[in-house]
This record gives structure tokens, C-alpha cells and sequence, in this order.
């Protein structure tokens, strides 16, 4: 990436609130306000409020854009309700991951049916260029990038729904998990998605660019008493790592394979067919595949990306994340491992920068929220 | 510790210079500034007494959330104390960095590697370029 970083609505709002503004995927974001600890624990306890417009959003329209998405995606399109919203990732035909998304189903207050897709910011212009070069005239299909146009905002924690009920003119409390719908949000028009990526309860939302800052700032007013706060992308790590969700560029990549993430519940093998299928059946039948495992540490110390696992003298595995576990006051990775060291309470070490601290599969996540 | 007393390093380590016994001995810790922008200290490696360090070489690590730091000493000499109790209580650390904060003490092989060192105000207008 060369050239200036992309700034989301909200940039002057983080960097007029002591937000230290790093290069993420190309876009000038928030790591933090103050202590990644506090925004961590605020989200757990009370409300964080995230900037995610770095995330591409994508809009498919059209009679085919069903049969286009069921192609590309791994998880089953086709029937997928109105107001629903799937974990799904797209793949290359060898079925290494190109990357993981959100697939939305969504009705326009007309009554349109459309589907909306959320992609990471690094992946953004490839899954673009994807699915613009495996589209076919025979499709009917438009894609358009609304990213730049729009602004999401996530609201994670304990207290969100409560928080955004009065913001929101949905009914918060029957939008099921994993479920969107067109509403306004603040007076705006908007999409809100009961989704997140803290493995607390929460939810997201989209609003035009320009209203975002003003979205923003009420969302965090209203919650004040209550504890509400702007969380940056350093505390959105330990929070998803806390909660094993997966991030690309970690996690995942184009030489790891769903079956080997460990994300078998987004990949719909049976009765279609999809970019990569072959691949995953063939994998799917393979013996001692990797695994993706969490490790607990006896120790303080942070195993980081790429520090190998140990067994015996030997090298067993990779970390992929690895972080101090504000919830758990512990450190703790996801790692890679062979699969004979995959199973929970298997002693292992992490070479952490030539020294062997010793370490322990874990059963993920490390963190399960009892509000959700 | 009056941080206006100290003289600084580049790498945002402090040190103080007192007569102990008769002999020359720095005081070693980390400023207030660089504690800031580490955020979230987590674990802390320090060397063991009557170990040696060297001007501008590694005498210990801080590791915060965001990454591990090598602590870099800004004397040479024999270390004839470590703060062991600095590594069980990092949070307190932002609270008091020029006093109960400080990491080892270091008996002064060479005076001279004090000149290299910096006085508070060209400390501070190098931090305020950072």
C-alpha cells in the first residue's frame, strides 16, 4: 500500500480524543485512547464503541446475485432468509482461504431483496477483483463497493442492546443473533446487525459517511453513565482472541483451509457446489491435518506470531495470535499444532524468543460470554 | 528521584548519579513518557546483581500488551542492586516511574558515559518530536 492511509468518517473525532492513529491495512485507524486493558474491560463490563469502516462493505444486487454468492461462498446462499446473516469464507479452488466475511440477506424498506457482504480491509480490492472476474454475463449480478460512502460502527457488550433501544427503531430485542435489518439509527437511515466481533453481545451499524460522527458521539453520550467508551484495534484483538475468533492475516490465509481453521460450521459441503469444494473433500478425507488449538502459559510472557511450539526438542507448531489475557490474567495463543498435541491438556512449551516457557492446549474459546 | 536531576537516554531510560561507599553508582529506570506509550505492562526481565552492563546495550526486557521492549542501560558497569520487587507491581509503575520504579543500580565504570547522556529539557523536546 503507497500513498496517503484512508481515514474513516470518525478520524478527526479519534485523533481530537487522544486516539494514536497507526497504518491498519492501508487506513489511518485508533489502536487505543488509553490502556488496552480498561477499553478491553469496558466492553466486557459495560459498552465499547468501535470504528470498523475500515471493513469493505459490499453490495450485490440483481436476479443472479443469489446464485453468484452460493458460487463463491462456502456456506449455503441459496435459502438463506431475509434478515439473516451468515459467517462464511470465500475460497480459491485449492481451498485456501481468500478471506472470511458476513454474508447479509436484506430487504429494503420497498420490499427489494439484496445481500451485503463484509470483508475484511486488507482483502478488500481482492475479493473485489474476485468476484468481478468470476462473475458471468449469465449471472445478472451488480457488485458495488459502498465502503467508502458508508460508516460502521460496532457496539459490543453486556450493556449494548439496552444502550441502542432507544437509538434504534428496530425492536433490539427481537433481532435474533446473527440477524440484520434495515432501520434508522438515530434519526439516519441505516442497517443494524446484531453481530460483533468481541464475543460479547452487541451489535453493528452502517450509516452514510456523513452521518457517522453524529451517530457516534450520540451512541457514546447516551451510554456514559452507564460506562460506554471508544474502544481502539488493540483492545478489538485481545477481545476476539479472548473469544478464538479467527483473523485473517493470523489465523487464516490462502494456504490454510477452513477444515484445518477449525471452521467446519461455515462450510456447507452437500448437495452444491461451490469454488474450492473439491479441494475441502479432498482435505476433508486427509489424516493428521494441523489443528488449530488455544495454549494457557504458566508464565507472563506473550507467545507472538510466528514463536514454535516445542514438544520433546521438537518443533510441533506455530503461534498465529498470542496475547495477555486481561479476563483471564493470563497469556495466552492460538497456535497451530500436529494433530497428536491437538488435545486439551497437552503439555507443550513456546520458544519465546529462545527461551522455552512451558504451556497447555486449551479448549476454545479461552473466553464465553454468559449474556450471549 | 526529581526527574529535572536526571539525565536521559534516547531510548527513553533514566539514570541518577549518587556517591555510594565511595564509589560512583547510577541509578537506571525507565521515564514516565515511554511508560505512556507502552501502556498495559505486563512482565518485566531484570539482570541479576553483580552481573555486567555496557552503554547502550540490553540489560532487561518490558513486555506491555502491544510488544515486548529491550531495556537498554545508559552506563557501563558492575550491577550492585536490582529492584525484585518492580516486576510483581508493573501497574503501579506509571504512578511513581522516578522513585519506587527505578530497575538497577550500576557502579560507574566510565564517568565519561554520562556526557553522552541528556539533561531534562533536551529530553523533553525530544519527546515532544516523537
Amino acid at each position: 500500500m503507497s500513498g496517503a492511509l484512508n481515514q474513516t468518517p470518525l478520524h478527526a473525532w479519534h485523533a481530537a480524543h487522544g486516539g494514536r492513529m497507526v497504518d491498519f491495512a492501508g487506513w489511518s485507524m485508533p489502536v487505543q485512547y488509553g490502556s488496552i486493558i480498561d477499553e478491553h474491560q469496558a466492553t466486557r463490563t459495560a459498552v465499547g464503541l468501535f470504528d470498523v469502516s475500515h471493513m469493505g462493505r459490499l453490495r450485490i444486487d440483481g436476479p443472479g446475485g443469489t446464485t453468484l454468492l452460493d458460487r463463491l461462498l462456502t456456506r449455503k446462499v441459496i435459502g438463506l432468509g431475509p434478515g439473516k446473516i451468515r459467517y462464511s469464507l470465500v475460497c480459491k479452488e485449492d481451498g485456501g482461504i481468500l478471506d472470511d466475511v458476513l454474508i447479509y440477506h436484506l430487504r429494503e424498506p420497498q420490499g427489494d431483496l439484496y445481500h451485503h457482504l463484509v470483508v475484511n480491509a486488507s482483502n478488500r480490492e481482492k475479493i473485489v477483483n474476485w468476484f468481478r472476474s468470476q462473475m458471468r454475463p449469465s449471472d445478472e449480478a451488480t457488485l458495488v463497493d459502498q465502503t467508502l460512502e458508508t460508516a460502521m460502527i460496532a457496539v459490543q457488550g453486556p450493556g449494548a442492546l439496552r444502550l441502542l433501544e432507544p437509538l434504534v427503531g428496530a425492536d433490539l430485542g427481537g433481532l435474533a443473533y446473527y440477524s440484520g435489518a434495515e432501520t434508522s439509527i438515530c434519526g439516519h437511515r441505516g442497517l443494524v446487525s446484531r453481530t460483533g466481533y468481541t464475543g460479547e453481545d452487541g451489535c453493528e451499524l452502517i450509516v452514510a459517511a456523513a452521518h457517522a460522527v453524529d451517530v457516534w458521539t450520540r451512541v457514546l453520550e447516551s451510554g456514559k453513565d452507564q460506562g460506554a467508551r471508544a474502544v481502539g484495534l488493540a483492545a478489538r484483538d485481545t477481545l476476539r482472541l479472548e473469544a478464538a475468533m479467527p483473523l485473517y492475516g493470523h489465523e487464516l490465509n490462502e494456504s490454510i483451509d477452513p477444515l484445518t481453521a477449525d471452521l467446519a460450521f461455515a462450510v456447507n459441503l452437500s448437495g452444491r457446489d461451490f469454488i474450492g469444494r473439491e479441494a475441502l473433500l479432498a482435505i476433508q478425507a486427509k489424516p493428521n491435518r494441523p489443528r488449530r488449538v488455544g495454549l494457557e502459559l504458566a508464565g507472563r510472557r506473550i507467545p507472538r506470531e510466528h514463536y514454535p511450539i516445542i514438544v520433546g526438542g521438537e518443533k510441533v507448531g506455530e503461534v498465529t495470535s498470542g496475547t495477555f489475557s486481561p479476563t483471564l490474567q493470563k497469556s495466552i495463543a492460538m497456535a497451530y499444532v500436529q494433530p497428536q498435541f491437538a488435545e486439551p491438556g497437552t503439555e507443550v512449551a513456546v520458544d519465546i524468543r529462545g527461551s522455552v516457557e512451558p504451556a497447555k492446549v486449551v479448549k476454545l474459546p479461552f473466553y464465553h460470554s454468559r449474556a450471549k | 528521584m526529581k526527574p529535572e536531576e536526571l539525565l536521559y537516554a534516547e531510548t527513553h531510560e533514566w539514570v541518577a548519579v549518587s556517591t555510594e561507599g565511595g564509589r560512583k553508582v547510577g541509578t537506571v529506570g525507565i521515564t514516565a513518557f515511554a511508560i505512556e506509550q507502552l501502556t498495559d505492562l505486563v512482565h518485566m526481565v531484570l539482570p541479576k546483581v553483580g552481573s555486567k552492563v555496557a552503554a547502550g546495550k540490553e540489560f532487561g526486557e518490558v513486555e506491555s500488551v502491544k510488544a515486548v521492549s529491550s531495556l537498554y542501560s545508559p552506563v557501563s558497569g558492575e550491577i550492585v542492586a536490582v529492584n525484585d520487587q518492580l516486576p510483581g507491581r508493573l501497574e503501579k509503575l506509571g504512578d511513581d516511574p522516578y522513585s519506587s520504579g527505578w530497575m538497577i543500580k550500576v557502579a560507574l565504570a566510565d564517568e565519561a558515559d554520562l556526557s553522552k547522556l541528556m539533561n531534562q529539557a533536551a529530553y523533553q523536546k525530544q519527546c515532544a518530536s516523537e
